[in-house]
């Protein structure tokens, strides 16, 4: 195995570890953790990737720089609807979300 | 042409002038005209008659010319022009002597008959519009305008049966009217589609030329002239679209007397008459024409027999002098057709008014066994509707006997010997239901009740003097211009139009004197009977009609043809909707949209349980799809 493979693998399970995160709990801090786990994840891909295959490592390490201004606006928005949600019903669980429900 | 700008003039007024009336009077009458709502209408229409009478004296003067003026083009599309056309020849010049004095007499009657209905002013917007339309249908030298006078008098028929339109049985008879008649106007419309194919145009002169060079096949000849006179079998009530005129009596008489006896439905005959030059080039027309009058008279004539209703008698005496008219076109006796419409028109409008006038008497009484006695109560009416049915049943020398004559007799030249037997007995029937019209209303003994009686009185003048203007004519008309007979005046005024029509000298000590004497006689027998029948021994008709009880009914339900056409058009069609209604629109038509709406349901229903409401299955979902796609397009990319 070279070196970007180990990269990668971490890559993946960080991502792995992110989806499960995001699809097994129900407190919606931790489904935003888990987001930013996975996005993170990308950004190690993105950068190991840019590193060790050559080319202009600047356009790898740009798009991670891209994606960590999305999540920090992400999370802020996001946040701010978790916390808006809070204040109407005191609670972050997110099953207890199911007003659409028929 | 000297006087054809005074000519130009004049018809463009006949039918204009009647045309202001109506829609001043319809427009302004209730809320500005009230009990003075006639004024307008009965001047205008006056005015339209005595220029109706120049042109008639144009005609008179200019027998041999057919006065013929473009107004203007109605029409262009194409190759398919219409002219708004006007043309004057003798035969459009006796029709507008017809329509224009009876209609005028007509509207003079009116003042008094309608006097203080509430819809005094509608009726006399009515009536001048069917003057304006009447005049349209005679004065158009085309097919098309011809056919909406021919549909603006069909309007006005039904506008006027149903006048009094809070009564049920008179709105159904105008849609009876309106719906019959649309069944002839369909063959009418399908005969123009045909002449128009066959000759590229409507106007009377170039069709008729198109006919007369022989340009037009046989066969289509036969169709278009079959095809016409399923037009006017519609609108002239012959046999078997003859329904509604019985029940058109349901309109005010002085309707009946103008629209139903006079003019309209004479209209099927003028037009027959006007396509002459058709109809001679087809013998299976002919027949077939000569075969519905003669049997719509001797049908109709049965009828009358027995109906007690005194305008139905009437009515059903129409309906068979008509068919004496369709019988003298199909046998080649076209003059005498229209001389016996001619004479028709005043004597039938003035048997009707008689009737309008009897049934103001009996304070609205309209059933003839209630009447009886009348004769010196109401005099003047009693002598002009004697002299009205002396010329219906054709007693020597008032107009009809003339007329009716040449009919009979002309069957007889040109050897129809069948035609002129079945002629023969419907003259005697004629002479029984008339002589039993004028015995149960004016001999004998009143019926009615007391109130009733104390009430009878003579019609006020406005009403009366008409009866006498038209039973001058009605009397003395076939004296005029019937004599001698078959070549009497009317015969050259009509030789132009009708040119083809050969007629043999009349020889009154020979053949025609003889058949002469033979339709007399019969008409003295009828007289006789009815006299026999209701007034000297008044037990037989009760007893006869016991004895022959088939025939008395057949008679009295009026052939059962109501019942025939209740039972196979009527009910056919309804239980067709029926079948539309409880079939198709129910389960094809409501099943499509209920079926569409059902399918939404159930889908929605099987959809639903995927719609947890919990983020986390939706981000399943998402994921799944993901797996799905990054699996789809790696296998894609690999092979």
């Amino acid at each position: 195995m070279n070196p970007l493979d180990w990269w990668l693998l971490l890559a993946i399970l960080l991502f792995c570890i992110g989806a499960f995160g995001v699809l097994s709990r129900r407190n919606i801090i931790v489904v935003v953790m888990s987001l930013e786990l996975m996005l993170n994840a990308v950004n190690i891909a993105l950068v190991a990737t840019a590193n060790f295959r050559g080319g202009s490592p600047g356009a790898g390490t740009l798009f991670s720089l891209f994606i960590i201004v999305l999540a920090a606006a992400e999370v802020t928005v996001g946040l701010a609807i978790v916390l808006a949600n809070y204040r109407n019903r005191r609670t972050v669980q997110t099953d207890t979300f199911d007003d659409l429900k028929g | 042409m000297e006087g054809t700008a005074f000519m130009k003039t004049a018809v463009a007024l006949i039918p204009l002038l009647p045309l202001l009336g109506f829609i001043v009077t319809l427009v302004l009458g209730k809320r500005f005209f009230g009990t003075k709502a006639h004024l307008l209408p009965v001047a205008l229409v006056t005015v339209s008659a005595a220029l109706s009478v120049y042109a008639f004296s144009w005609a008179f003067t200019h027998q041999h010319e057919t006065f013929e003026w473009n107004a203007f083009t109605w029409v262009a599309a194409g190759r398919f022009t219409v002219e708004w056309g006007f043309q004057v020849d003798t035969l459009t010049g006796i029709m507008l002597l017809v329509v224009g004095i009876i209609g005028m007499l007509v509207h003079y009657y009116s003042i008094g008959y309608m006097h203080g209905d509430e819809g005094y002013y509608r009726f006399f917007a009515y009536l001048n519009l069917f003057m304006f339309a009447m005049f349209v249908l005679i004065l158009a030298n085309n097919y098309l305008l011809l056919f909406l006078g021919w549909e603006g008098v069909g309007l006005c028929s039904y506008l006027l049966i149903s006048f009094w339109f809070r009564k049920k049985s008179a709105s159904q008879a105008g849609k009876k009217a309106f719906l019959v008649n649309r069944v002839g106007d369909f063959g009418f419309t399908l005969g123009m589609f045909l002449i128009f194919t066959a000759t590229g145009t409507l106007q009377f002169s170039g069709v008729f030329a198109h006919a007369d060079e022989g340009l037009i096949a046989a066969g289509t000849m036969t169709w278009i002239c079959v095809l016409l006179f399923t037009g006017a079998v519609g609108k002239s009530a012959q046999f078997p679209l003859h329904v509604w005129l019985p029940d058109a009596m349901e309109g005010p008489t002085p309707v009946s007397a103008l629209i139903h006896a006079a003019t309209m439905v004479n209209a099927g005959v003028y037009m027959v008459a006007r396509s002459y030059p058709l109809f001679i080039n087809s013998d299976g027309a002919m027949m077939l024409v000569m075969v519905v009058g003669t049997f719509t008279a001797i049908y109709a004539a049965y009828i009358a027999i027995t109906q007690n209703d005194i305008k139905k008698v009437i009515a059903y005496s129409t309906i068979s002098s008509l068919g004496f008219m369709f019988m003298a076109l199909g046998a080649g006796a076209w003059v005498a057709g229209i001389f016996y419409l001619f004479a028709h028109g005043f004597f039938k409008g003035l048997l009707f008014l008689c009737s309008g006038s009897v049934i103001h008497a009996m304070g609205g009484e309209q059933d003839m066994r209630k009447m009886g006695g009348l004769r010196k109560k109401i005099p003047l009416t009693f002598w002009t509707m004697l002299v009205g049915a002396l010329a219906m049943v054709g007693m020597v020398p008032f107009a009809g006997f003339w007329a009716k004559d040449e009919i009979v007799g002309g069957t007889f030249v040109r050897g129809y010997y069948v035609v002129w037997a079945v002629a023969l007995v419907t003259v005697l029937l004629t002479a029984i239901y008339m002589g039993r019209l004028i015995f149960m209303t004016f001999w004998g003994e009143n019926r009615s009740d007391a109130e009733v009686q104390a009430h009878i009185h003579e019609s006020p003048p406005v009403m009366t003097v008409p009866l006498v203007l038209l039973a001058i004519p009605a009397a003395l008309l076939g004296l005029v211009v019937g004599l001698p007979p078959e070549s009497g005046w009317i015969h050259s005024f009509l030789e132009p139009v009708f040119f083809d029509v050969e007629s043999e000298p009349f020889e009154w000590a020979g053949e025609g004197g003889l058949l002469m004497l033979v339709s007399l006689a019969v008409v003295i027998v009828g007289i006789l009977i009815a006299h026999r029948l209701w007034v000297r021994d008044v037990e037989i008709p009760g007893r006869l009609a016991a004895r022959f009880p088939a025939t008395y009914a057949a008679s009295y339900n009026k052939m059962y043809m109501d019942a025939i056409y209740e039972v196979v058009p009527i009910r056919s069609t309804i239980n067709f909707a029926g079948w539309l209604w409880s079939f198709f629109d129910v389960k094809v038509i409501d099943g499509a949209v209920n079926g569409v709406a059902w399918l939404g349901g159930w889908a929605g229903d099987r959809l639903r349980p995927i719609q947890t409401g919990r983020v986390q299955n939706y981000t399943l979902y998402v994921f799944g799809g993901m797996v799905v796609l990054v699996v789809v397009l790696a296998w894609v990319w690999v092979s």
